[in-house]
């Protein structure tokens, strides 16, 4: 535990399919309920049972920036737990295990706490239950109150009524058990505010759902995949509440066809998906690209290439999003960087897709969507676009006669007329087409039509200097050293800032939002004067440094700063010691701070 | 208002079909329906996949969207799901509905979306200049298929029934007095009317004679709720069949959709958001 910055690390690790997700999830909530803030990280394999869980909580009495390296707390369920994570341990961290699972660990006696949460679910007569078992310990032992615990698991767990009662009883037996041998609870439990602040406690996934009903989005087709799905069951529950229609389609050239028909048809419209579905919706985005019509796609990124790693976090979609499909087809594409960005970002990019009839692709990944994290309410900070940024719909006097659907405007933009509207009829086209949506392969048509669709993001851009949500920028102004990424490796890269802030180097960072288009004032500004930056990223060929280095090479070279990358593709996040080394062995290789 | 006729749907834009393509009746047939069933041209959306037939939204004067091959039903089913209020129509070959866009046609039958698909089948793909079709008769000698296709032709109708879909029939481009009265049938069914139109390929597999000579029309006494019956009489090669196989009501998907919505509790989004409170 940390005096300045009080927080502690508990990770759980169990069997896939014995409630270890629960237990974890279950004790977050808890904790959330109790007032401190949480933020959460979780891993598991690709099966329904069996294979390795990993969850981990890390819970702080002010806000949370990453799940932290290492454990405070490591309750181990199973053998595997301890021998997994035994090495990630603090040097002053416990041990909560079941004696059961794991015969006498070999950790010192007094930092290794049994918990008989077998043999209590057992002589309850309700052996699945030895995690709830461990959930009441954990109550205990954090100083949680029991009451309210127990209110959580009647919210969470009361949908299976005929166990709710045999689950109470578990919790409050590894309750009282933890109370009589552990009187004293744990020495690194936080202290619990009399008054906590206001909070949502929302998974990525929550966030992303919550962002697009925010939005307007009234329509969802989509297709189940890891680790997007939440986002489909979420809406699949909300959106008949709020009028709005939902499809689980046959698959997901079917999901962006529908999302890509029902805007046409005027209704605010997404889908979600990860890698592989992305890959083939490709081809459908070309053509909402080319047809001109707003459609808003969230990629929750996972371990590639192919069927890859479907459970675990990865950013190797960043090429695929900025340049996938045939072509030269304009698009948008946005990285959230935290759960509460993933809200802001939704909203956005419905204000981009709608006002500017074009694609929107949301980058977020399995690490960012799983985890759970307590966020301040959304407020409109940030939201300066999606006041005023609404679709284009042509006024019944301008359809009454020549109307052109795809008329060449000064920003690229043209009323879009909606079917049911007399006097607006045409053919959204695929094909190349003049003005009025007629299919001509006339050489200068087509060069202008090329024009009037980039056009817009050209437009676009411009917008962007001066919106201050379009990057995201902390740290010492104008300091030599820097830092830039995308999406959720930021709170990793904050905490590593804050410790070598400690060491005086000094410091900056920089993480767009926008990816395309790229605010390109802000970085150059960024990057002005800077002698090397950092770039870390969840890929295997440091695909954002490469577009970094490829889009301002020249301000690169004439500045001379050098760029360092920092690729890490093994299906999880950063450790903030990663960064840290990371920046020291740059400030190092570019001779000292100083 | 004046009475609506089939000229008021006629696009500026001229056809790319050759002369005598069957598509052509089949374009005629589907603005005399709408006029005659009084549907301004405004209520219409009128999708398509790719191939000669899907070029099809540019000479109608409705609402179009010519999307990308094999993807008029999802296209469609969304545009549907986004204004229930429209009259919708999904149009294409039957390269574009049976082999690359096969899948979404169990599916849209399955959902009983509340549209008409057209399918407007010539046994050949006619764009890329003749290559076997999935309804090509086994045999059939092309450049891609210089000793004759190696597979066996699929049943577009019988296909229809086995999914499920709630109006199937079989019309003729070369009978355009039954094609026009099937899709005002079709056009009124209340969810998933599918018609497989006979439209020859004049250029590369003109079958005029053929149908000609095949065809007949359903018995007098076939009870379109009659499932067995219709699958029977699906597949019959010869005589083959022209009219309503199959026409029974079901729950449509959209209707389905609005009941959901209307059920459900009065919602917020600051009331959703206070159930997520810590």
């Amino acid at each position: 535990m940390n005096e300045d910055d009080p927080n502690v690390v508990v990770r759980v690790g169990g069997e896939a399919g014995e409630g270890t997700i629960t237990l974890g999830d279950l004790f977050t909530r808890i904790a959330a309920h109790a007032g401190l803030e949480v933020y959460t990280y979780r891993t598991y394999p690709s099966s329904i049972k069996g294979g390795q869980v990993l969850y981990q909580t890390r819970l702080g009495s002010e806000r949370v920036l990453s799940e932290g390296d290492d454990a405070d707390l490591l309750v181990a369920m199973n053998a595997l737990a301890w021998a997994e994570s035994r090495h990630d341990l603090k040097r002053d961290g416990l041990l909560l295990y079941d004696p059961d699972a794991l015969d006498a660990p070999s950790i010192a006696a007094e930092r290794a706490w049994p918990l008989p949460a077998t043999q209590l679910a057992r002589k309850l007569d309700w052996p699945r239950g030895k995690n709830i078992v461990m959930v009441g310990a954990l109550t205990w032992l954090f100083g949680l109150p029991l009451e309210e615990a127990k209110a959580i698991l009647r919210q969470r767990l009361g949908h299976y009524p005929d166990v709710l009662p045999h689950n109470l009883e578990a919790m409050e037996a590894g309750y009282a058990y933890a109370r009589e041998h552990y009187p004293d609870r744990l020495p690194c439990r936080l202290p619990l505010p009399d008054a906590p602040e206001e909070r949502l406690l929302l998974s990525g996934a929550d966030a992303l759902a919550l962002g697009a009903l925010a939005a307007g989005c009234r329509f969802y087709a989509g297709y189940p995949i890891t680790p997007a799905t939440p986002v489909m069951e979420a809406l699949a529950k909300y959106l008949p509440a709020f009028g709005g229609s939902f499809v689980q389609a046959e698959d997901e050239i079917a999901a962006i066809n529908m999302v890509v028909g029902a805007s046409f048809a005027g209704r605010p419209a997404m889908t979600a998906t990860s890698g592989p579905g992305l890959s083939l919706m490709i081809e459908t985005l070309g053509m909402a690209s080319m047809a001109e019509v707003p459609v808003v796609v969230v990629d929750v990124q996972r371990g590639g290439p192919s069927t890859g790693l479907p459970t675990k976090t990865s950013q190797g979609d960043l090429f695929l999003a900025l340049y996938g499909g045939h072509g030269d087809a304009p698009r948008f594409v946005l990285a959230p960087d935290s759960v509460k960005d993933s809200y802001y970002e939704m909203i956005n990019a419905f204000s981009l897709a709608e006002h500017y009839q074009m694609p929107v692709i949301v980058l977020s990944d399995q690490a960012m969507a799983a985890r759970l994290e307590t966020i301040p309410y959304p407020d409109r900070e940030g939201l300066e676009w999606c006041e005023h940024l609404t679709r284009r719909i042509p006024d019944a006097k301008s359809l009454e006669k020549d109307y052109r659907r795809y008329r060449q405007t000064e920003d690229g933009i043209s009323p879009m007329a909606l079917p049911g509207m007399p006097g607006g009829m045409y053919t959204a086209e695929s094909l190349e087409h003049d003005e009025y949506g007629h299919p001509t392969q006339a050489p200068r048509v087509h060069a202008a039509m090329m024009a009037k669709r980039a056009r817009k993001v050209e437009t676009a851009r411009q917008r962007l200097v001066g919106w201050k949500a379009a990057a995201r920028r902390w740290g010492t102004r104008g300091a030599p050293f820097g830092v830039m990424g995308w999406g959720s490796t930021r709170g990793a890269v904050r905490e590593a800032m804050h410790i070598i802030g400690k060491e005086r180097i000094p410091l900056e960072a920089l993480y767009p939002h926008t990816l395309l288009p790229m605010p390109d004032r802000a970085i150059g500004d960024f990057l002005h004067g800077k002698k090397s930056i950092l770039i870390p990223e969840l890929n295997f060929s440091s695909q954002f440094a490469r577009m970094i280095e490829h889009r301002y090479y020249r301000q690169l070279e004439e500045e001379g700063i050098h760029v360092y990358m920092l690729p890490k593709e093994e299906g999880r996040p950063f450790k903030v010691r990663e960064i840290v080394q990371a920046i020291i062995e740059m400030v190092e290789a570019e001779g000292g701070a100083l | 208002m004046t009475k609506l006729k089939a000229s008021h749907y006629r696009s500026s834009v001229k056809p790319i079909w050759c002369p005598g393509c069957g598509d052509f009746a089949v374009l005629s047939s589907l603005m005399r329906a709408l006029a005659n069933l009084g549907i301004p041209p405004e209520q219409v959306a009128v999708a398509s996949g790719i191939g000669c037939s899907s070029r099809f939204p540019a000479f109608i004067r409705t609402y179009g969207f010519h999307g990308i091959h094999g993807r008029p039903l999802p296209l469609a089913t969304g545009i549907k799901l986004g204004n229930p209020a429209l009259t919708v129509v999904a149009v294409g070959g039957d390269g574009d509905g049976f082999s690359i866009g096969g899948g979404h046609f169990p599916h849209a039958a399955r959902r009983d979306i509340e549209l008409t698909y057209l399918v407007m089948d010539n046994s050949i793909y006619g764009m890329t200049k003749g290559q076997p079709s999935p309804t090509s008769p086994q045999g059939t000698k092309r450049k891609a298929s210089p000793y004759g296709s190696l597979e066996a032709p699929l049943n577009p109708v019988l296909m229809a029934l086995a999914y499920g879909a709630t109006f199937v029939a079989r019309a003729f481009s070369g009978q355009v007095k039954q094609l026009t009265a099937i899709i005002e049938a079709a056009l009124q069914h209340p969810g998933f009317a599918f018609v497989d139109i006979l439209s020859p390929c004049v250029t590369f597999f003109d079958t005029y004679d053929h149908y000609r000579r095949i065809t007949q029309p359903l018995p007098d006494d076939h009870d379109p709720a009659d499932l067995a019956a219709a699958m029977t009489r699906a597949q019959s090669v010869e005589p083959l069949y022209l009219g309503i196989f199959r026409q029974v009501e079901g729950p449509g998907y959209a209707r389905r959709m609005a009941k959901l919505q209307e059920a459900a509790p009065e919602m917020t989004l600051d009331a959703l958001m206070a159930a997520f409170r810590r």
